[in-house]
């Protein structure tokens, strides 16, 4: 008994020294009128924001910005715990799956004012981005600062012993019936352990060396880099009045036939076993080792895959579908304001200028991700093709229009709390696709009774 | 029950009356450096254990989205507990984890403790079965993630070699838990083996020259001799490490995060996500507070079923 009283004491101290140095993070009180706290996730945009943030000194001497990073998951729980306890940063980078529920809450600070008062140009962004903060109740909520697609990684020595050539990859057809030229490239990316393809005879489909196509899990709610851009071009919407979804249609027929037809490729031997890709690290270090020919990924990811050594990878668009042309999600990130910052004018003046080309030109050289300033592009494509990526297929959707937006809404949550189970257990072969009508019913209920 | 005064009735008697009162004013002395020493963590006390306990126990009764103040709704969050399955099928989870680690790890502890006692005393043999131990459980966690992993993994690579189907460890529903189990036991059986150890040493010498004597065999002297004898030791250990097994959470969270579909959604990390993804700190509060109820119980149990305070060496 002596013992768990002993640890509890122990427990205690640490809990009050904890306590004390979490005392020291943002100090309202303690830090200059013109300093701003600033939080990001991504520590590989760190370096391009310590630049930014020097740049805007120089300009705005009055003003000084703090950065933090933390990683995505602490991220999230901290920036709430920091909401409850008003030690948030005063600006912090926002995603179109977190904010609709702070800006619920009250959270994050709407900017219309500011932004007709300083007659900002919300003209210089990529089209449809500001947009994209613009919350469910009509108010803008931030400035976008990059923005992303899906596109095929695929392993080049793969596809070359396969005698797949780059114009065969980059012009696939998918309908939800055969999977089109996709599927058969992947079938003949797929090799067996005794060095058949899946379009040999013999093919072994239990006992797989290389698949063809890699995925990291079932996609819950959004499917964002597994089945999204197959449910899009099959002519499927994810909701009623896109992207605020009232009533969403997980139900529908050209849905499940899509989720039908990607869990097809497991049992074909095409792709491993739901169970098999959840027992992984993750799908790009499963990739890195050679065990993938294509895994879809966004654009996010390019820093990642350059850093697998192992492999060559090079990009290829996505597939021409039913409907005509090819999809991909579009998202992006923008950067908010707290709505219990003492300092608004400060970390306006922030938002602002990381929503200008002076900013996003640094971020831009960087070639990490995409700047949400269309003319600053150019130098984003530059640097990334120094590092010897040529990204244009992540280009081309948006340049002709071809984008729908990630599922937002206020509920995301509890969507997800839903969707993610639901999809799992059809991968799993333990429900039919048909059974995400049910999925979809408890997802609208959600829905109705917050509304 | 066990003779143990330490004052014994004969040493009172010799100092008598004149001595008595020196020595309540050293015990009162010492009762107040004693305080001073209490007092910073009963205060740790108070403000991070009985004050959340309680203003836990109130949300409970609330509906609470963490960023609004809460609403009071009576029952209507332990009803709606009843109904939900996701409740039921993280307890009947989180007992699965709990009776497989609780059971590998007591056994695999009695029996590092018995091979450390009878072969050797060595410092470095036990800082090394403590080793384990010492590495956080986040770290411990994913090393056997990469390890496990289907495809890449090191482990699945052995087994490959040795003729037997690699196995998605983390993957396969039925294979989740005791992976996850089975992680925590190569990381606590060491700490819970020196407890145990402690506990062997404890044992006087002339029971086991008693029994040698009486001819009994290695065999019959553990079952009959030590296990008994160990007890309170063994009891003690369970209670603790059975509360910490129920609260398993951080193995979960960096690597099945509940998945696949439903098989890892231990309590803990439900009433984790239920609060601080959801934003649903008042159904969450409740469910912690099942949880509470349902600990002390079987606390209390094990407590009075093994006996806890009482020692066959009487």
């Amino acid at each position: 008994m002596t013992m768990s009283r002993r640890t509890l004491l122990k427990a205690g101290f640490a809990g009050l020294a904890a306590s004390a140095v979490a005392g020291c993070n943002n100090g309202a009180a303690a830090r200059g009128e013109g300093e701003v706290i600033y939080w990001l996730w991504d520590s590989a945009q760190l370096p391009m924001y310590t630049e930014c943030a020097k740049v805007f000194h120089e300009q705005n001497p009055q003003y000084t910005v703090k950065i933090e990073q933390y990683g995505w998951n602490d991220y999230w729980s901290k920036l709430v715990t920091g909401f409850i306890s008003e030690t948030a940063p005063d600006v912090f980078t926002g995603h179109s799956s977190k904010y609709p529920l702070f800006a619920d809450k009250g959270q994050v600070l709407a900017i219309d004012d500011f932004v007709a008062r300083d007659n900002v140009d919300l003209g210089i962004y990529q089209k449809g981005l500001a947009d994209r903060w613009i919350g469910a109740d009509g108010k803008r909520y931030g400035l976008p600062k990059d923005w992303d697609t899906e596109v095929y990684f695929y392993n080049s020595a793969l596809t070359e012993a396969a005698g797949i050539s780059t114009e065969q990859l980059n012009s696939m057809t998918w309908n939800p019936q055969d999977g089109g030229t996709f599927e058969q490239i992947v079938r003949r990316l797929t090799v067996d352990a005794k060095g058949r393809r899946g379009d040999q005879p013999g093919f072994d489909k239990d006992n797989v060396q290389v698949y063809g196509l890699g995925y990291a899990d079932a996609g819950g709610g959004d499917g964002q880099t597994s089945w999204s851009w197959y449910a899009a071009i099959n002519g499927w919407k994810y909701s009623e009045g896109e992207p605020w979804g009232t009533r969403f249609f997980y139900g529908d027929p050209k849905f499940t036939e899509t989720i039908g037809w990607w869990r097809g490729l497991i049992t074909k031997g095409y792709m491993p076993t739901y169970a098999q890709a959840k027992s992984g690290v993750d799908v790009t270090t499963s990739f890195g080792a050679g065990k993938y020919a294509i895994t879809p990924n966004g654009s996010w990811m390019l820093g990642t895959y350059a850093g697998l050594k192992q492999v060559k990878t090079k990009l290829a668009r996505l597939p021409i579908g039913p409907i005509g042309k090819r999809m991909s999600m579009m998202n992006g990130l923008a950067d908010t304001i707290w709505a219990g910052t003492t300092r608004r004018d400060a970390s306006w003046a922030w938002v602002k200028f990381l929503g200008s080309q002076t900013a996003q030109d640094i971020v831009a050289r960087a070639g990490v991700v995409f700047p949400a300033v269309a003319a600053s592009m150019p130098a984003a494509k530059a640097a990334f093709a120094k590092a010897g990526w040529d990204v244009t297929p992540f280009l081309e959707p948006v340049e002709a229009g071809d984008v729908f937006p990630y599922p937002a809404n206020p509920n995301a949550a509890d969507v997800t709390a839903v969707m993610t189970p639901a999809m799992d257990a059809v991968m799993s072969f333990e429900a039919e696709p048909a059974s995400l009508a049910e999925a979809n019913d408890e997802v609208n209920q959600i829905l109705s009774a917050n509304a | 029950m066990t003779a143990t005064t330490n004052a014994p009735p004969t040493s009172r008697r010799s100092h008598g009356e004149a001595t008595a009162l020196p020595r309540k004013r050293r015990s009162l002395g010492d009762l107040k450096v004693a305080m001073i020493f209490l007092a910073p963590a009963t205060l740790g006390f108070v403000v991070f254990y009985i004050w959340p306990t309680l203003r836990g126990a109130y949300l409970s009764f609330t509906e609470y989205s963490l960023l609004q103040a809460p609403n009071f709704n009576g029952l209507a969050n332990y009803e709606r507990m009843v109904q939900d399955s996701l409740f039921w099928n993280a307890l009947v989870v989180t007992v699965e984890y709990v009776v497989i680690n609780i059971g590998v790890q007591t056994v695999l502890a009695v029996g590092i403790a018995m091979l450390m006692y009878r072969l050797t005393h060595s410092i470095t043999v036990r800082a090394v079965v403590l080793l384990p131990y010492l590495v956080a459980n986040v770290v411990v966690a994913l090393v056997w993630y990469w390890m496990l992993d289907f495809q890449v993994g090191i482990v699945n690579q052995g087994l490959t070699w040795l003729g037997i189907d690699p196995v998605a460890f983390f993957g396969e529903s039925q294979w989740a838990i005791p992976t996850i189990a089975g992680i925590n036991v190569w990381r606590h059986m060491g700490y819970t083996a020196l407890l145990v150890f402690a506990g062997l040493q404890m044992i006087p010498k002339y029971v086991y020259e008693a029994a040698e004597v009486d001819g009994s065999t290695e065999w019959k002297t553990f079952w009959r001799i030590t296990l008994p004898l160990l007890r309170p030791v063994l009891v003690m250990v369970l209670v603790v490490t059975m509360i910490g097994s129920f609260q398993i959470f951080d193995t979960v969270a960096v690597t099945t995060a509940g998945g696949p579909i439903n098989a890892t959604r231990v309590i803990y990390y439900y009433i984790f996500e239920r609060a601080f993804t959801r934003f649903d700190f008042g159904y969450a509060s409740a469910m912690a507070m099942v949880l509470f109820a349902i600990l002390a119980v079987v606390s209390l149990l094990q407590l009075r079923l093994l006996r806890a305070k009482e020692s066959d060496l009487a």
